[in-house]
């Protein structure tokens, strides 16, 4: 059974079939006026329509990219280098995406500023901080909507409000967000947003960036000018029908599917401290995302948990370092004031709109035999904390 | 990805526990890193006859702890000093690229835990 919603979502079957009939007959290359062309167009531009509808937004200011990444990079380096300018500063926060940190680094290396600010022990970003954070030379502020590990949601409105006062660009990665909690790029005062059409039931490599009209920013990627110029290249016809059906589900489906999300997630919360011993819950109370459940287990290492629940049939995920390739925990995990140590035992649980009830009582079933067979292997516990022990030293 | 060897080697870990009145323990890694190795070993007659370990951290460390047990038991201490990391690795069918370092640390667990128990051994006799 799949708890891993936040890593990617299957394509629901009425996306799939929205999507077939522009990979099979209606193929044309929406750039085209010929009638393969003119259908694939107008595809595209009920696909744009839905999507602007989903976000409160106009239809001109949609634009239809490769991914979450892309999305995320075309609204740092586009806004931050518009008309080329390489100098300027830019406010972000600790707990953002690679997407958003990568660039925002990669921009220091041509003279940028950057700003990242730091979140409270539940992953909370303060406004004050922010308004701090601002000089006469902020360009851009960049904070996520909702956090992709502990599901931390960030008061986005106030930091758009305060963003407008002061006349900056706001961008918020709101990949994580879409289908759990409704989004209103105006009441919000979001000037780009990025989203992602995997994260809710959409294609993979096909993403969103909404630009509000007359936000200053040019493209990252040149070319034959398609996207109103914004992003060159011939558009994922097929992709962006998908992502726009899927948007319209996700819409059309929100509150059952949040209320049914949040009744698990809150069980999941509250069973799983009684059930382990020492586990703790990462991440805000309320302000959190419906489907977003994480933890962390004293003594034992989060990947070979993951690979424990996986030979239980149960996918989920964790900010070791083990499991992500690098030798780091999760700069999220860590940004909450967590040590290696404590980090890297996490286990994040994210729900999709299938997930019953029945499955998460068989993972509260298995999870605490699970963390204590891991714990019989580990050489700590309540009496050897995670020290070398009596007389021991480390070896490195 | 994981061969079949080191997953059936994490799933059903050998000799896990500790030994009471060891002859020799070694103790490596770093909590911080993610992995980190106590082993456990009795000697007789300069033979290893007993190994056990414990250990925190991924499935390849977890690995490489069930495989150096099954490796040491048995040989002099001459011979379990001369098992390397690659040793190890090579009889759980390789590992992950960035799994050779940070996790592959059951060679060196067991070179410190024949260090103790020499070091022992020569406290006793001076």
């Amino acid at each position: 059974m799949y708890f891993d919603h936040s890593a990617t979502t299957a394509v629901l079957p009425e996306v799939a079939e929205a999507m077939t009939p522009y990979f099979l007959e209606k193929y044309g290359n929406s750039s085209s006026i010929h009638s393969f062309g003119r259908e694939a167009k107008i595809a595209l531009e009920d696909a744009r329509k839905s999507v602007a509808k989903v976000l409160n937004a106009d239809p001109t200011e949609i634009v239809f990219t490769s991914g979450g990444t892309e999305s995320d990079n075309l609204a740092i380096k586009g806004v931050a280098m518009y008309k080329g300018k390489m100098k300027g500063h830019i406010v972000t926060t600790v707990v953002e995406h690679h997407a958003v940190l990568e660039p925002c680094e990669y921009l220091k290396r041509f003279g940028f500023d950057v700003t990242i600010v730091p979140v409270s022990s539940e992953g909370l970003v303060d406004v004050g901080d922010i308004e701090r954070a601002i000089r006469n030379d902020t360009v851009l502020i960049s904070v996520m909507m909702a956090n992709n590990e502990i599901g931390t949601i960030q008061p986005v409105r106030e930091i758009g409000k305060l963003a407008q006062s002061r006349s900056i660009p706001f961008h918020t990665d709101a990949v994580q967000a879409i289908g759990k909690m409704p989004i209103d790029v105006k009441a919000d005062n979001i000037d780009m947003l990025s989203l992602s059409a995997h994260k809710f039931h959409g294609p993979k490599g096909v993403g969103v960036l909404f630009v509000r009209k007359g936000t200053k920013i040019e493209p990252i990627i040149q070319g034959g000018g398609q996207e109103r110029g914004l992003r060159s290249s011939t558009v994922n016809v097929a992709g962006a029908v998908g992502l726009g059906r899927a948007a319209e589900i996700a819409i059309r489906d929100l509150e059952p599917t949040c209320e049914k999300m949040k009744t698990l997630r809150d069980r999941m919360i509250k069973r799983v401290p009684e059930l382990v011993p020492r586990s703790y819950v990462n991440g805000h109370k309320t302000k959190r995302l419906v489907n977003n459940a994480h933890f962390r287990f004293d003594f034992i290492e989060g990947e070979g948990l993951i690979l424990q629940l996986d030979f239980k049939g149960i996918a989920a995920s964790t900010g070791s370092a083990c499991s992500t390739g690098s030798l780091e925990p999760s700069h999220v995990l860590l940004a909450l004031g967590l040590t290696h140590e404590q980090a890297h035992g996490s286990l994040r649980i994210t729900l999709g709109r299938e997930n019953t009830e029945e499955e998460a009582d068989y993972l509260l079933e298995v999870l605490p035999g699970v963390v204590s067979k891991l714990r019989e292997i580990s050489p700590f516990n309540e009496k050897s904390p995670m020290g070398p022990g009596e007389g021991g030293t480390y070896v490195q | 990805m994981y061969s079949e060897k080191v997953m059936e080697h994490f799933a059903n870990p050998h000799n896990v526990g500790e030994i009471p009145n060891a002859d020799g323990i070694g103790k490596v890694g770093n909590p911080q890193c993610g992995d980190v190795m106590w082993l456990y070993i009795k000697v007789k007659d300069n033979i290893i006859t007993d190994i056990k370990f414990k250990t925190f951290g991924c499935g390849a460390a977890i690995a490489t702890s069930s495989m150096i047990t099954e490796l040491a038991r048995g040989k002099t201490l001459e011979e379990a000093k001369k098992i390397s990391r690659q040793d190890v690795a090579d009889s759980l069918d390789g590992l992950p690229p960035t799994k050779m370092h940070c996790s592959n640390l059951a060679s060196d667990a067991l070179r410190e835990a024949i260090k103790d128990y020499e070091a022992k051994q020569a406290a006793k006799k001076a």
